[in-house]
This record gives C-alpha cells, sequence and structure tokens, in this order.
C-alpha cells in the first residue's frame, strides 16, 4: 500500500508540474504581453511600462516562472491588478461560498443517488425501477443552469421560499447561509445525482449476479443480509471513483451556476476577472481548481487501492 | 450483424425509435431553417416584444420581439455545428492516439498518452473554455475547441482499451505472419472492430457537447449575439423570468430534448452493436 501511495504521488507531481506549465504557457500567448493586454490598446507607453514592472515581466520567462510557481506553494498568489489585493486574500474570501456549496452538492448527490440506485437494483424491472429509470434519463439530459431557473421562477418568485439569488454572508447565521445555497446545491446535485444513481445501480446489479453473493444467500442469509454484507461493500468501488470524478465536475459546474444565483463565489470571480481582463486572478483560480481536482483524483485513487487491494499491483 | 438484421432490432429497440426520432426533429429544425425560418431572427420588433405563444407566433417573442421559435430553429444550427466538430476533434486526434498506445502498449509512448489524458481530465472543459477565452476572447470557435480538446482523452481511452482487447485475437497473429506491419493492421482490422464502440460513444459526446456549448453560451464565453443560440437566449431570458417565463421554457426544452434524443439513441444503439451486453440482457 505504501509502495503503490509513494508511486501514485511521484504521477501527482508530475501531473501538477504539467499543468502549471500548460497555464502558465496559455497566459504567456497573450496576443501582445500580458501588461499591454491588461491595460487596453488606448494605455500610454508609460502606464504599460510601469505595470510590466509591477508584474515582473522584464525578468527571463523562467525566473518568472518560478516565482509564480514559488508564490503558489508559499500561499502567495500575486497581486490583482483591478482589485489592487493579493489574490490570495480575494480567493479566500470566495472559497468560503465555493467549497461549502460544492460540499453541499456532493452531500445531496450522494444521498440521493445512493438509495434511488440500490431500489432500483433490488427491484430490478419492476415499476419502481422503470419510473427511477426514466426520470435518471431526464436528470442526465437537463441542463442544470436550466433547471436552476425553473427553480428560481416556482419556489423564489412564485411560492417566495427563497431568494431568487445572492449570499447574506455566514455572519447571518448557519442557517440563514445555507438556505442561500440551498437551490443552487440542487440545481447542481441534480444531475450529478442522476448520473450517480445509473452507476450504482448498474454496479449494485454486477455484483448481485457473482457467485460469491450466491453463496452467501445459500448458507441461509437474507436478501437483506446479503446486501448490506457483501453486495454492497463490492458495488461501491465503481461508485467511487464516479464520485472522485464528479467532484471535478461540481467545481466546474459551481462556476455557472454561481453566476445563476449571483453568489459571489470563485465562479464569479472568474468571469469579473475575464471581463476586466484581469489575468494574474484567472491563471491563480484556474490553477487552483486544476490543483483541487487532480489532488482530489489521487486521493479516490488511494481510497480505492485501500478498498481493493487487487489495484495496488496495478499502479 | 447482418444490414437487415440490424434494422430489424433497430426497430425494436424503443430507446432507439424514440431517441432518433427526437433527434432528428432538432436536425430537420436546423437544417429547415437554412432555407426558411418563420420570421426573420435579425429583424427587431420592439413594439411586438414579450409576446406571450399564440398562432403567430408559437413560441411568443423575446425581449426584441423577434419570434422564440425562428430562434431555436436557427439556434439548433450553432448547437448541432458545435457539438459536431467537437466530436470530430476529439475522434480526428483521440482516435489514431489510443490506436497508436494500444500497439507500443507499456511503451514510453503509451505511458505519456495516457498521463497526457489523465491530465486533460484534470481540466474541466469549462476550464479550458475559460481559459482560452481570457486569452482570445469569446467565440464560437473557442468554444469548439475546448469542448473539443475534452473530447480527446474519451476517445483515446476508449480505443486503446478496445484495441489492447483485440490485438491478442488470431485473427491480428495472422495478419501478423502475412507480413502486415501494425499501423495497417491497427487501421484494416483494429479500426473497423472498435467502430461500434465509437459511435456509441460519440452520440454520448454529442449531447455532452450540446450541453457544454449551451453552457458556454449561457455564461457568455461561447457564441456571440446576434447569433442566436439555446444557451444565450436562457441568459437573455434570466432578467424577464417573472415577465415572460416563456423565453426560458422553449430554448431550455430544446436542450432537454435534443440531449435526451441522444443519450437514448447511443443507449440504444449500444444495447444493439454491442454484443457483450445483447447476450446478458442488460
Amino acid at each position: 500500500m505504501l509502495r503503490y501511495a509513494v508511486k501514485r504521488l511521484g504521477s501527482l507531481a508530475v501531473s501538477l508540474i504539467v499543468a502549471s506549465l500548460v497555464i502558465f504557457a496559455c497566459i504567456e500567448v497573450v496576443p501582445g504581453d500580458p501588461a499591454s493586454f491588461m491595460l487596453g490598446i488606448n494605455a500610454q507607453p508609460d502606464t504599460v511600462e510601469a505595470l510590466r514592472n509591477e508584474l515582473g515581466l522584464n525578468k527571463p520567462l523562467v525566473e518568472r516562472y518560478f516565482s509564480w510557481v514559488g508564490g503558489l506553494v508559499t500561499g502567495d498568489l500575486g497581486t490583482s491588478y483591478t482589485y489592487r489585493s493579493p489574490v490570495s486574500e480575494i480567493v479566500s474570501e470566495r472559497l468560503v461560498i465555493s467549497i461549502p456549496l460544492a460540499l453541499f452538492a456532493l452531500s445531496l448527490t450522494v444521498l440521493i443517488a445512493f438509495p434511488v440506485g440500490v431500489l432500483a437494483a433490488t427491484r430490478r424491472g419492476s415499476f419502481t425501477d422503470v419510473t427511477v429509470m426514466g426520470a435518471t434519463q431526464l436528470g442526465v439530459a437537463i441542463p442544470n443552469f436550466w433547471f436552476a431557473l425553473l427553480m428560481v421562477l416556482v419556489f423564489a418568485i412564485n411560492l417566495r421560499w427563497f431568494s431568487a439569488g445572492g449570499f447574506p454572508g455566514w455572519d447571518a447565521g448557519f442557517l440563514v447561509a445555507m438556505k442561500a445555497l440551498t437551490l443552487p446545491a440542487v440545481a447542481l446535485a441534480l444531475p450529478q445525482a442522476s448520473i450517480l444513481a445509473r452507476v450504482m445501480r448498474s454496479s449494485l446489479l454486477d455484483t448481485l449476479s457473482e457467485d460469491y453473493i450466491r453463496s452467501a444467500r445459500a448458507k441461509g442469509l437474507t436478501t437483506r443480509q446479503t446486501l448490506w454484507r457483501h453486495a454492497l461493500r463490492n458495488a461501491l468501488i465503481p461508485v467511487l471513483t464516479i464520485i472522485g470524478l464528479q467532484f471535478s465536475f461540481l467545481l466546474a459546474g459551481a462556476i455557472i451556476i454561481e453566476n445563476v444565483f449571483f453568489l459571489p463565489g470563485l465562479g464569479r470571480l472568474v468571469f469579473q476577472a475575464i471581463s476586466q481582463r484581469d489575468l494574474i486572478v484567472v491563471e491563480s483560480v484556474v490553477m487552483l481548481l486544476v490543483f483541487a481536482v487532480i489532488v482530489v483524483n489521487f486521493l479516490v485513487d488511494l481510497a480505492y487501492a485501500w478498498v481493493d487491494p487487487r489495484l495496488r499491483g496495478r499502479a | 450483424m447482418t444490414e437487415a438484421g440490424f434494422l430489424h432490432a433497430a426497430l425494436r429497440s424503443r430507446n432507439l425509435v424514440l431517441g432518433l426520432s427526437l433527434t432528428l426533429v432538432f436536425a430537420a429544425a436546423a437544417l429547415v431553417s437554412f432555407l426558411w425560418t418563420p420570421y426573420d431572427v435579425t429583424q427587431l420588433d420592439i413594439p411586438g416584444k414579450l409576446q406571450t405563444p399564440s398562432a403567430s407566433h408559437w413560441f411568443g417573442t423575446d425581449h426584441f420581439g423577434r419570434d422564440i421559435l425562428s430562434m431555436i430553429m436557427v439556434g439548433a444550427q450553432t448547437s448541432i455545428a458545435v457539438a459536431i466538430v467537437a466530436v470530430g476533434i476529439g475522434m480526428g486526434v483521440g482516435v489514431p492516439l489510443g490506436l497508436a498506445a494500444a500497439v507500443h502498449r507499456g511503451s514510453l509512448m503509451d505511458e505519456v498518452i495516457m498521463r497526457g489524458n489523465d491530465l486533460v481530465f484534470a481540466f474541466p472543459s469549462l476550464l479550458i473554455a475559460i481559459m482560452i477565452t481570457a486569452v482570445f476572447g469569446p467565440s464560437a470557435l473557442n468554444a469548439i475547441i475546448a469542448i473539443g480538446i475534452f473530447n480527446i482523452p474519451v476517445f483515446a481511452r476508449l480505443t486503446r482499451g478496445a484495441a489492447l482487447s483485440i490485438w491478442t485475437r488470431d485473427f491480428i497473429l495472422s495478419a501478423r505472419v502475412s507480413g502486415k506491419g501494425p499501423a495497417r493492421i491497427s487501421i484494416e482490422h483494429i479500426l473497423p472492430n472498435v467502430t461500434n464502440l465509437l459511435i456509441v460513444q460519440g452520440t454520448i459526446q454529442f449531447s455532452l457537447g450540446i450541453l457544454a456549448e449551451a453552457a458556454l453560451s449561457y455564461v457568455g464565453l461561447g457564441v456571440q449575439p446576434p447569433t442566436p443560440s439555446w444557451g444565450r437566449m436562457l441568459a437573455d431570458s434570466q432578467t424577464l423570468i417573472s415577465l415572460a417565463p416563456h423565453m426560458a421554457l422553449f430554448p431550455g426544452f430544446a436542450i432537454l430534448l435534443t440531449v435526451l434524443g441522444l443519450n437514448l439513441a447511443g443507449d440504444g444503439l449500444r444495447d444493439i452493436l454491442d454484443p457483450r451486453i445483447r447476450r446478458t440482457g442488460r
């Protein structure tokens, strides 16, 4: 297990280095140079020169890359040109919304998908199964930002149960803040829950047709005991991978959903930064998101190997 | 499977029939819109804005008085074109990579291709689009590139996996004995045997492409106005949603039904084309 972990840690490091190179290169190929790009075409030459100095653009490429990566490692993400404050500060203000939102959505996804998937698998072919499968087919096809709009129409505008958008802040109280995140989290969770429920169902069906399930039944375990002791545990392995992948979809999806609900999270920050041509913010936020995705997938791989020892040999 | 057998199985599959019908409706709408739409989508009619659905405007009009049905028809062009090209990029690059990786299994090249794929997976397509947009500005082309890049590893992985199992088969051995090189074997023997899988996956990626395009244009990173696109229409509807909910309903249904149609068609095709699934009846 330790050898596997070390091996995977190595490829994690390589992924992160390559990702940082790609993102750095993207910002470097900006037409003109980042300073004149950020200031626009009407900027005075000396203003551009001042910004070039401030951003360190006059230093050699390699030195700039290392100072950017060094900054990332030590938590110094540079200074935002438009906000005139450290990017790390702006980002952490936004993270207190985006991370709870993603976790909320992930918990909803799992809470919906598990029981639904198990129900459909154990009653395969029944009316319940057919209904559930039809509903998940719709859930996969629905664009989540449209679903969000519809929920705003029904629950915020017509029924007035929720506000249509905005975030009161955590100071307003935990429940008040969670209420503001509820519709966004549901919108994010619905398509992912549909996918996960389908995976759960087919994985459980696969497991239930295994020989050891028959043996378990033959030695006298009830259906319920077989399900809990043998089938579910083995069926969870593919489900776990999908949950890992879904985290990255939730993070990216949150970017869109935050815009539907005017939530001042990381996603809105990215779009504001794009429209203000604040490349330093875009660069750092994208790197941060990619970092999160890579690390989560690494952790899922580890969990996977821990659950299923057969996988350790295949690193 | 023979052609007649395929047709027979296809007609019996409810998923496939329903899915293909839905898909064809939108494909037809897109094609017809090249020649004719009920109204001109560039024609503004401010006095006639925000009309609810009626006999003259089946789906109503938007905040500029444009006919929503006509816009949905033209928007179908955008969605379908972006998704087709994006799938084309994914297949065009991903399939050769997958074939090559399978030939030299375990080699440095295989390793580089597969790790590269993992890396692309770590960038959700939206992040790729954001970076491209931040640098080159928003456009339909950039949306296509972003979605296309994300498709590459999907097809590379699928092709490699399928090709690896085919390489172990006897007819490949006899092809090698007859002196064919790996490139020729890949094209003449491996590729035809993975086509079924590619078609099924292509359908799924097509539907994901439509969803991604809609999301990108919704946040303003895709097709730019005045070209109609379903995502943009939804973005426009957002501020007016309490006044004119019909503006949000119809483009949303267009996306939902197209994606649903493609997914059902993909499921149906997989049931017919993948013998492994056909045998177990799942």
